[in-house]
């Protein structure tokens, strides 16, 4: 499979991205790993007219800790996150997250950015960064805005980005020490999960019960006024609407949004 | 547009499509056949190279996503001849039915024990699991890989190949 021509300008800078998708406006789309991209341009579901690429530049790259956060560039491959051992220790809930994803030559390749970018309900890292309590810098023409992770993301692959503006950054509590649960059904090895649950300071989050990833509100609720994780996890589904495809029945992402929810609560490390 | 880069240790500069895809860049413009199409959808790791010693599916790489970089395919693995220990391993103890799978899976053992060169049987398999073999002759590649991890030169060999120096420095080719 050969994707549709386009033209490539490798970018200078973030700023230099910044000026191109100006340019070049809705015909550009910014590539970094190309993991989510590429493949979608390969099966002709997606033919932008110029690709960007953000993934060499530096600036957008590595983990450092400012104040109580780690920030996160968004050209930042999994395999980086899930070896880094600031993040193994004081977000350890985001490197297993990253470890989750497909397998270890995806993971070289596939960025934080993009998946955040990309906003597949179904992946591990939107849910991991709503778990988290984390949040992404949007970098645009006026500068830098911080959009909290559960606000990011507006619909089935659709997020608050706006059109000229790139994602600079992830940014997650520090938390060494917290207990955190993830739990992730998939029918084969390296999938998207059918569903996924993640767990950490009273705040759970589930992947593809719905088109982007959710707070369990109800459980949450339910763990705050004493619930045990038995009980608040029975609520784990209410509010939500998933989807029905050839892998789950609407009922059965429900139970598993129980059961996943009551594992991540009752394994938290 | 143009293209630098080096593969398997020898410089070149190519005019190429942007949309070329890294794997056929290698096969059809280098010549290099080692790295095999298979799925063709980031899946089964048959296309599998190194990009500057790191594994990476080159069936979703650009090829100048790879400009200023080091490509390190089978072909660039044996030097002088001498097979690298992951290739010897794998004969020596049969990590293959067909072979259509083996210079993918190979290169994915390479990346593998550059990163982790002393891997439990566990960590080999989980190491493994982007690269898929049809005729499910796992116990052997695995089998294979740790006997190459037991293999005394394989550390110094595999950072060999990711320097892409294997022969003694990069040489000049253009196309």
């Amino acid at each position: 499979m050969i994707p549709a021509p386009f033209d490539y300008v490798a970018a200078e800078s973030a700023a230099h991205a910044l000026d191109l998708l100006e340019n070049f406006g809705d015909d550009a789309k910014l590539l970094a790993g190309g993991h989510s991209l590429l493949p979608m341009m390969k099966l002709r579901l997606a033919a932008p007219a110029v690709l960007i690429d953000i993934g060499r530049l530096a600036e957008l790259t590595g983990i450092r800790a400012d104040g109580d956060e780690l920030v996160i560039g968004a050209a930042t491959p999994h395999a980086a996150l899930a070896a880094s051992d600031l993040i193994r220790a004081e977000a350890p809930l985001l490197a297993h997250s990253a470890a989750q994803v497909g397998d270890p030559q995806i993971r070289h390749r596939g960025t934080i950015g993009g998946s955040l970018a990309h906003a597949d309900p179904a992946a591990d890292l939107p849910m991991a960064l709503v778990a988290l309590g984390g949040s992404v810098d949007v970098l645009g023409q006026g500068g830098t805005r911080n959009v909290p992770a559960e606000d990011f993301f507006a619909g089935y692959f659709e997020t608050v980005l706006e059109p000229g503006e790139l994602i600079a950054a992830a940014r997650v509590p520090r938390r060494p020490g917290a207990a955190w649960g993830y739990q992730k059904f998939v029918r084969r090895a390296n999938d998207w999960a059918i569903v996924g649950a993640a767990a950490m300071d009273g705040r759970i989050a589930l992947a593809n019960m719905g088109p982007v990833p959710l707070r369990a509100r109800a459980a949450e609720q339910a763990l705050a006024g004493g619930a045990n994780p038995a009980e608040a996890a029975e609520l784990a589904a209410d509010g939500t609407e998933p989807g029905e495809d050839v892998h789950a029945s609407r009922a059965y992402r429900e139970h598993l949004a129980r059961v996943l929810t009551r594992r991540a609560l009752e394994h938290r490390t | 547009m143009r293209v630098e880069l080096t593969v398997n240790g020898q410089r070149r500069s190519d005019e190429v499509e942007p949309r070329l895809l890294l794997v056929h860049y290698l096969r059809e413009v280098c010549g290099l056949r080692a790295a095999n199409v298979g799925c063709d959808t980031t899946s089964c790791g048959a296309c599998t190279v190194l990009l500057n010693g790191v594994s990476v599916k080159s069936c979703t790489v650009l090829t100048v996503q790879a400009a200023g970089q080091q490509v390190t395919t089978a072909e660039g693995l044996a030097a002088g001849g001498e097979l690298h220990p992951v290739q010897a391993a794998f004969r020596q103890e049969h990590g293959l039915q067909c072979g259509f799978c083996t210079p993918g899976m190979v290169m994915a053992a390479v990346a593998l024990l550059s990163e982790n060169p002393n891997p439990t049987e566990a960590e080999v398999r989980e190491g493994l699991e982007g690269n898929f073999c049809r005729c499910t002759g796992y116990h052997n590649i695995v089998r294979a890989v740790l006997a190459a991890a037991a293999t005394p030169a394989a550390a110094v060999s595999v950072a060999g190949a990711v320097a892409g120096s294997v022969d003694g420095g990069p040489a000049e080719v253009s196309a």
